[in-house]
């Protein structure tokens, strides 16, 4: 495969731009779809990883669906910019901090792989042939790692729960549609058949 | 590279697949867009008999033209692009919607024949991929609404964002539904598990009875419910809803751009009927595996499912009233998404009990 490694330069190239593109856009609607693109080409990249599945995933959910409510909130956002850079030179130090430890993680992450290049390849073991990306993670997610996984959903649940709690407000007086009562309803209780003698005109009460 | 570069290995190796590749798909995509302005034509004769109207009828013989001819209006006429909109992601946003409709044809199988599957990419994780471009649709309607700088457009956007994001949940979990009887993620494979099913079992020949519809009637119709919501087809046309916004996210646009979009739209609509005929109704096999039907080339069933779901698609918009906001959220939330849970639990329940887990 001579072509894996264009691609990897593509799609690398693309989400280290577009990565870049997310702190640099004026516009932070741009800024959210920068981010997308950063996404949907680090899916790029697991496709050449060989781990389908998981770059499918990762459109499905980041993509398709955090991403979508994000961009959802910051567009409805009235940004007001003046007062963004206001806060810049103020939160400087920490964003430098921050920035500071991560490339120190980095320096030493591949610092190792310099010293030591087989210790990170033999982290991972290599798929067993004939069972698909997506039957090998099924494999280890619900055999050894199925307490961390059911964990992981219960945390999940939890924060969503969590997050109904806070939202859900009780308001008096509102009309609410209820679907069963209204299909409840019969000739009986809906229809009042009224006699009306000719040449009167008043209609009489509906009796109770 | 160490080796030297010989032709024959480059022209081999890269240029003849990569040439094989793009005439396969310049042919799916030729075939997909006229089948689509068939379709087009379809929609507006069915809706029209639906009202006792005639439906366009003038351009060709019987109407049968008229796609072609709004094809060349809405390219020939000047593309207006409001002042304060972003221009930028303006005209991103058609593009996008109807890129993504398009790509998402890479995976759908079309027929099985003795010299192979008629698939431009037979992957692996097809459904997935199929799910993931869907679910990428919704960025083409929120890009355009939000860069229109109006107020139909951005509502009718966020109504769609809302919408979309919704029904991709039920449609997820009814995928999961079919994927436990299939054991697999490949879109052939799908089909091809339905050769065998309820009818087998009780000895008849390979029928209309061994496809998902009958073992997994609910999800089939959850499945066709939420594909109105997803495609923003009627009653579900919200985001577009002319009584309300104008037109939706659409509104401030013209000429191709526009034709872009109700490109994206008709597509994502004739995929969302292929995927309901490949995980429900059997995909190209024939109704009957006996000897007139299944001398038919497996496509032409193929293509009528397609039509025959389109139609239901069609009569759909001509005779139910448009929903409510909160009533489509109700029924996505409330009513969909508990049901077709409690059916991914029973389904694996059932196969785990009575031992037919792939």
């Amino acid at each position: 495969m001579t072509l894996a490694p264009a691609f990897f330069y593509l799609f690398a190239f693309v989400t280290v731009a577009s990565g870049f593109m997310v702190i640099w856009a004026k516009n932070p609607v741009h800024a959210v779809l920068f981010l997308i693109l950063a996404f949907f080409n680090a899916a790029g990249l697991f496709v050449l990883l060989r781990a389908e599945f998981l770059a499918m995933i990762l459109v499905v959910v980041y993509v398709g669906a955090v991403a979508v409510l994000f961009l959802f909130v910051v567009m409805m956002l009235d940004v007001d910019f003046a007062e963004l850079r206001a806060g810049f030179i103020k939160n400087a130090p920490l964003g430098a901090a921050v920035g500071l430890i991560l490339l120190a993680e980095l320096v030493l992450m591949i610092g190792f792989y310099f010293v030591k290049p087989g210790a990170v390849v033999s982290a991972t073991a290599p798929i067993a042939p004939g069972v698909t990306n997506t039957e090998a993670i099924g494999r280890l997610l619900y055999t050894k790692y199925v307490y961390f996984f059911q964990g992981a959903g219960l945390i999940l649940l939890v924060a969503m729960v969590g997050a109904i709690v806070l939202t859900l407000r009780h308001k008096e007086g509102v009309k609410r549609q209820s679907i069963a009562s209204q299909v409840a309803r019969g000739k009986a209780s809906a229809i009042d058949v009224v006699k009306i003698a000719p040449g009167t005109a008043t209609v009489p009460p509906p009796a109770e | 590279m160490a080796e030297a570069w010989s032709w024959t290995e480059i022209w081999q190796g890269y240029l003849w697949p990569l040439l094989l590749m793009a005439f396969w798909s310049v042919l799916l995509l030729v075939v997909l867009l006229v089948c689509v302005a068939f379709l087009l034509l379809m929609d507006r004769k069915v809706w029209a008999a639906v009202q006792m109207r005639r439906g366009p009828n003038v351009v060709g013989p019987f109407g049968l033209l008229q796609s072609f001819a709004d094809l060349l209006k809405f390219v020939l006429k000047e593309p207006l692009i409001p002042a304060g909109s972003d221009k930028g992601v303006f005209l991103l946003a058609p593009i996008v919607a109807s890129v993504l409709a398009l790509a998402a044809w890479a995976v759908i199988p079309v027929n099985e024949g003795s010299w192979g599957r008629w698939v431009i990419s037979d992957l692996n994780v097809g459904i997935l991929y199929l799910f993931a471009i869907s679910s990428l649709g919704v960025y083409g309607v929120i890009m355009g609404g939000w860069a229109s700088n109006s107020k139909y457009a951005f509502l009718g956007s966020l109504r769609s964002a809302a919408q979309m994001v919704s029904y991709e949940v039920s449609i997820g979990f009814v995928i999961i539904t079919v994927l436990l009887c299939v054991g697999s993620l490949n879109m052939t494979d799908i089909v091809n598990a339905q050769q065998t099913g309820v009818g087998t079992r009780v000895g008849l020949p390979g029928s209309a009875l061994d496809w998902h519809w009958l073992p997994l009637l609910p999800m089939f119709v959850v499945f066709f419910i939420s594909a109105l919501a997803e495609t923003n087809r009627p009653p579900f046309d919200l985001p577009e809803a002319e009584s309300e916004l104008v037109a939706g996210f659409m509104v401030e646009y013209s000429s191709t751009p526009y034709l872009l979009f109700m490109l994206g739209e008709y597509v994502a609509i004739v995929t969302m009927c292929s995927l309901t005929t490949i995980l429900f109704l059997g995909g190209w096999l024939p109704p009957l595996d006996i000897a007139p039907f299944n001398w038919v080339p497996g496509i032409f069933w193929f293509m009528g499912k397609v039509t025959l779901v389109f139609f239901m698609f069609a009569m759909v918009k001509a005779f139910v009233p448009r929903y409510r906001y909160d009533q489509l959220m109700r029924l996505g939330w409330k009513v969909f998404l508990p049901l077709s849970l409690v059916m991914v639990v029973a389904v694996a329940g059932v196969l785990h009990i009575f031992n037919l887990a792939p």
